[in-house]
């Protein structure tokens, strides 16, 4: 049962990333492409203006370490490609398993609605709250000599929103199981989304400022690209939500007779609160 | 949690004798859970900081290849 969801959710997530290969190649290349346009022509001594610690033509040719070892045509392509989808197998991969433990412990009848709720809350908490605190950047922008300490900043704030997310969902369990009356449902998930809100926001409040964006980098160039990329994203998730369920009812529910009928699940009490 | 808010009249009887099963067990995923969490989380490694702030490998060259797709699924890249 395990090792069949595993390898539906890998396969939907290998469509997940050639989709967002298709989103990223069409609205993501372009602003990528005009970014080391810019980064080019800074090395050269011209245009970005010096980052703010001074050092800007070191950071400025050092960030531009690439003499065609790989060719640009291979990163747009092939590069952006294999990267979407080893990205989208790895994720479709975890989502399975997220999906398997949530089925029937969070209160959402069956597993379409189980991995659409899934892949929600998947996209906010790895996807959306770290790239509001930490937002990605296009080439040109970012001190190579800090990278070390960016991406420890960034795997920290993915690693407290995840958790952040799995403490909300046990308080709504926790509710939903004590208020099984009127609204108690909603109650706790209006909770749920409370305690997460409340433990992201104190995290992204006290987390340090990274801020490495030249003074003269483009405004539009720089929201262009951070929108290419959150939808790049999006779409993982979107696929991996509305495409895992219905696969995965053929795992859970081998029976074709009984796949049109409806769940079961949500008309017995045990399904939430108490069990797991 | 929100079995409470569906109307009874709107949820079908449990038919009798369905094979569907209400949760998978933990004892279950969890073998499973481990094994391809590590892999999976290694694939990430590699598409998302190999060769950026850690090096396993070595050399410039994977992370010139996923380059783009580094920036785009918003990794800090360099």
């Amino acid at each position: 049962m395990m090792r069949r969801l595993l390898v539906f959710g890998m396969l939907v997530g290998l469509l997940a990333g050639l989709v967002a290969f298709g989103f990223a190649s069409i609205a993501g290349e372009p602003q990528v492409d005009a970014a080391i346009a810019l980064e080019e022509a800074a090395a050269q001594g011209e245009a970005v203006a010096p980052h703010s610690h001074g050092e800007d033509e070191a950071a400025a040719t050092h960030s531009h370490e690439e003499p065609a070892e790989v060719s640009r045509s291979t990163q747009k392509g092939i590069g952006l490609a294999v990267a979407t989808g080893l990205y989208g197998v790895a994720m479709g991969g975890l989502f399975a398993i997220a999906c398997a433990v949530a089925y029937g412990r969070i209160g959402v009848p069956g597993m379409r609605a189980t991995a659409a709720t899934v892949a929600l809350v998947g996209f906010i908490a790895v996807a959306l709250v770290p790239f509001l605190k930490y937002p990605a950047n296009p080439p040109a922008v970012g001190n190579p000599d800090t990278i070390d300490r960016r991406t420890g900043l960034y795997v920290v704030m993915v690693l407290v929103s995840v958790l952040a997310a799995l403490i909300a969902a046990q308080v709504g369990r926790v509710l939903a199981g004590r208020s099984a009356g009127r609204g108690g449902g909603w109650n706790a998930w209006l909770a749920s989304a409370g305690a997460f809100t409340v433990l992201v926001t104190v995290a992204a409040v006290l987390l340090p400022v990274v801020n490495e964006v030249p003074v003269s980098f483009p405004a539009e160039l720089l929201w262009r690209f951070r929108l290419s990329s959150l939808g790049t994203q999006a779409l993982v998730w979107v696929v991996l939500g509305l495409g895992f369920g219905p696969l995965a009812e053929r795992v859970l529910n081998p029976s074709p007779a009984r796949r049109t009928t409806a769940l079961p699940v949500s008309a017995s009490p045990a399904s939430s609160g108490t069990a797991g | 949690m929100a079995e409470s808010v569906v109307p009874p009249s709107v949820v079908p009887a449990p038919s009798v004798g369905g094979a569907r099963p209400l949760q998978l067990p933990l004892r279950e995923i969890v073998p499973w859970a481990v094994l391809t969490g590590v892999l999976m989380l290694l694939v990430i490694y590699f598409v998302g900081s190999e060769e950026g702030a850690f090096s396993m490998v070595g050399g410039t060259w994977i992370h010139e290849f996923v380059h783009d797709g580094r920036h785009l699924l918003g990794f800090p890249c360099h």
